[in-house]
């Protein structure tokens, strides 16, 4: 199993390595820099031509990458034009909101999605199981955007149940009881919209894979011993059901990435999917480079998780 | 008289397609006694494994009429809980495909386990352990302990048969049904199974139910035979009477079709079409008359009946009285030539003439 997990790391440096070259020359390839646009009009253009000697802007691409590469190593990710604060630092600000933000949806994804997939699986082509598929095809055909939109409006505004914007309640000092539990109200519907929209796939996916499991051969084994059918679903069907549900945890952290682009936009929420946005609008390319090689990096581990659970939960895997 | 151990009544399992159902099982009657293998041949879509299950009560969406007594007891309509507490301990199935019959995510010993924790109470789990490693030890399997702790994807087939063998016999079933038990595993390890089965039949004083259409099982095991043919059973008698003296025409081809190394080099019989589907079965008149064009249909019953020729020796329909096999290729599908080919099983030459 160790084995197994130290070759996949192994793996993931190349990966990553190719991912930070296609963020540069992506980035590289957009017109403009950090220094046409909100530059005022009236500087001197030989000084600006002076700023870029100065910045290593006129260097050929592959020495920019270099630089970059360098210092992202060492932790330094550059400026933020806009903020005027090494990009390190702003992320920073922001990451744990994001974080908790994923935590929470994965969190009610799961909540939602095994009961569902299991009653629609269990009892499928009943009326409990043509209810379920139906809010499962309203999901699929639901834009996350225009859901979120909807849920702001009617639980934020109209009905005030639930802060409009921010992650905590201005004013509360970090650390106080009040402060994480302000920071927890703040989550709620923001992680409760993507949840509901995210789950739809897993319930779906759950449910075919229990009326797949079934019809397996060793839930007849199971019913021929004697077995009660709760202790079949229990201890046949649903383990085998679960697995691949339980592997696909990990894609699960790229969907959300996803997700929270939009979500932190819709509900103001300080997180990196918010900052990700607003950079690109600005051009603010140090910041949006970096965001875009911590996503894709998320994206990586989260199928090195994927891998190491389903090693860790399946026999068949285990041993190789 | 004996009494009989299992004794099914008027049996007709009815599968629904579209918005009708048809009978993939149709008015079947047999009784098993104790100590006796009772096998049940036919070509695949005879209706043998929809028999079986509907004995065991593993068919989901069947429509199930007539009575399965089972020790006096009918086991249809019988409620889940009380039919749970003989599945599993008095009655035990052995499966067709001991590659998809076991769980994949418990180990071995673990499935054994839950077959004696289901029906032996407050059973410990050492006790249980040890039970289920003696079962192991009882179906041939070299190192018990350690297969016990191995999951089914890391046994051959013939060691996961066993496995499933142990399982059904975990709790001395008095009935053991077996599913074209060799059907998955390779000629080598068939003899084997084949002996252990019986080896442990002998030893429980089981009645066994062995669905199979292999010819050369049934003379391995059977005491007695019925045949199946398209939901019915076309002849049912022990297994001698059966060999030296074959009736239906089914059971005839069926017994001709094996192929024998003494006449390497002639054509094989083989017998013409396939088993109707459930949905296109003729229900009235003879059921084989589709695949023995060449008899003519007045030899035939319009309802036919099991008659009793011997003692013990039941036959459907009157076809089997002036049957024959065809004198060549091209004789099939016309009427009779005057002078009939004379019947010799052992002789018969396919295509020669």
């Amino acid at each position: 199993m160790w084995k197994t997990i130290v070759r996949r790391i192994f793996v993931m440096i190349p990966q990553i390595f190719f991912l930070s070259l296609l963020v540069f020359l992506l980035a590289k390839a957009m017109p403009g820099d950090a220094l046409t646009g909100s530059i005022d009009p009236n500087i001197d253009p030989a000084a600006i031509e002076a700023q870029r000697e100065r910045l290593g802007l006129n260097n050929p691409w592959f020495i920019q990458y270099w630089d970059w590469i360098k210092n992202a190593v060492t932790g330094d990710l550059g400026q933020s034009f806009r903020f005027k604060m090494p990009v390190t630092q702003l992320i920073g600000e922001r990451m744990m909101n994001t974080v908790w933000l994923s935590v929470a949806t994965l969190i009610l994804t799961y909540v939602i999605a095994v009961p569902l997939g299991i009653i629609s699986g269990r009892y499928n082509d009943t009326w409990s199981d043509r209810l379920i598929t139906g809010y499962t095809y309203l999901g699929f055909a639901a834009p996350l955007f225009i859901f979120a939109l909807l849920m702001l409006w009617v639980f934020g505004f109209q009905l005030g149940w639930f802060p409009t914007e921010g992650s905590v309640a201005p004013g509360s000092a970090a650390g106080t009881f009040a402060y994480a539990m302000s920071k927890i109200y703040h989550l709620l519907l923001p992680s409760l919209s993507m949840a509901l929209i995210t789950t739809v796939s897993t319930v779906q996916y759950l449910r075919s894979e229990i009326i797949d499991t079934k019809q397996k051969d060793f839930v007849l084994t199971a019913r021929a011993k004697g077995a009660s059918e709760s202790r079949i679903y229990n201890r046949h069907i649903l383990r085998n059901s679960l697995l691949p549900i339980a592997a696909f945890f990990g894609y699960e952290i790229t969907g959300l990435i996803g997700g929270t682009v939009f979500i932190e936009n819709i509900f103001s929420y300080p997180g990196m999917g918010q900052l990700f946005i607003s950079s690109i609008s600005i051009r603010d390319f140090s910041v949006v480079t970096s965001l875009v090689l911590l996503f894709g990096i998320a994206s990586i581990v989260g199928a090195l998780l994927s891998d190491m659970i389903l090693s860790a939960v399946d026999p068949r895997i285990r041993i190789k | 008289m004996k009494k009989s151990l299992l004794k099914i009544e008027r049996l007709t399992t009815s599968f629904r397609i579209g918005d009708d159902y048809y009978a993939a099982v149709d008015d079947v009657s047999l009784t098993v006694n104790r100590g006796e293998v009772l096998a049940i041949v036919g070509e695949s879509g005879s209706g043998k494994s929809a028999l079986a299950f509907s004995v065991m009560g593993l068919h989901a969406h069947a429509r199930i009429d007539g009575r399965i007594y089972y020790k006096g007891e009918d086991l249809i309509g019988m409620p889940a809980a009380k039919l749970n507490k003989l599945r599993g301990s008095e009655i035990g199935m052995i499966f067709q495909d001991p590659l998809s019959a076991l769980n994949p995510l418990m180990t071995v010993g673990e499935q054994i386990e839950e077959s004696l924790l289901l029906h032996r109470n407050g059973i410990s789990r050492a006790q249980r352990r040890n039970a289920a490693i003696e079962l192991l030890n009882k179906v041939g399997i070299p190192s018990p302990e350690r297969t016990a702790a191995q999951y089914p994807h890391e046994l051959s087939g013939g060691m996961r048969q066993r496995i499933v063998i142990a399982i059904a016999i975990a709790n001395q079933p008095s009935l053991l049904i077996a599913d074209e038990p060799t059907t998955a595993l390779d000629v080598t390890i068939q003899l084997q199974i084949l002996d252990l089965i019986k080896a442990l039949k002998n030893d429980m004083d089981a009645g066994v139910i062995l669905i199979t259409h292999d010819l050369g099982v049934v003379a391995e095991m059977a005491d007695r035979v019925a045949v199946m043919y398209a939901g019915q059973i076309v002849e049912i008698a022990d297994i001698f009477t059966l060999t030296s003296n074959p009736k239906h025409p089914y059971t005839r081809s069926l017994l001709q079709s094996i192929p024998n190394s003494a006449e390497s080099g002639s054509r094989l019989h083989t017998i013409q079409g396939i088993v109707p589907s459930l949905k296109h079965l003729p229900r009235r008149g003879c059921r084989f008359q589709s695949r023995i064009p060449w008899i003519e249909a007045s030899e035939h019953e319009s309802e036919p009946e099991l008659h009793e020729i011997e003692p013990g020796h039941f036959v459907r329909c009157t076809c089997h009285l002036r049957f024959r096999f065809p004198d060549s290729a091209s004789d099939a599908g016309l009427p009779p030539s005057a002078d009939a080919y004379s019947i010799n099983g052992e002789e018969f030459r396919y295509g020669t003439s």
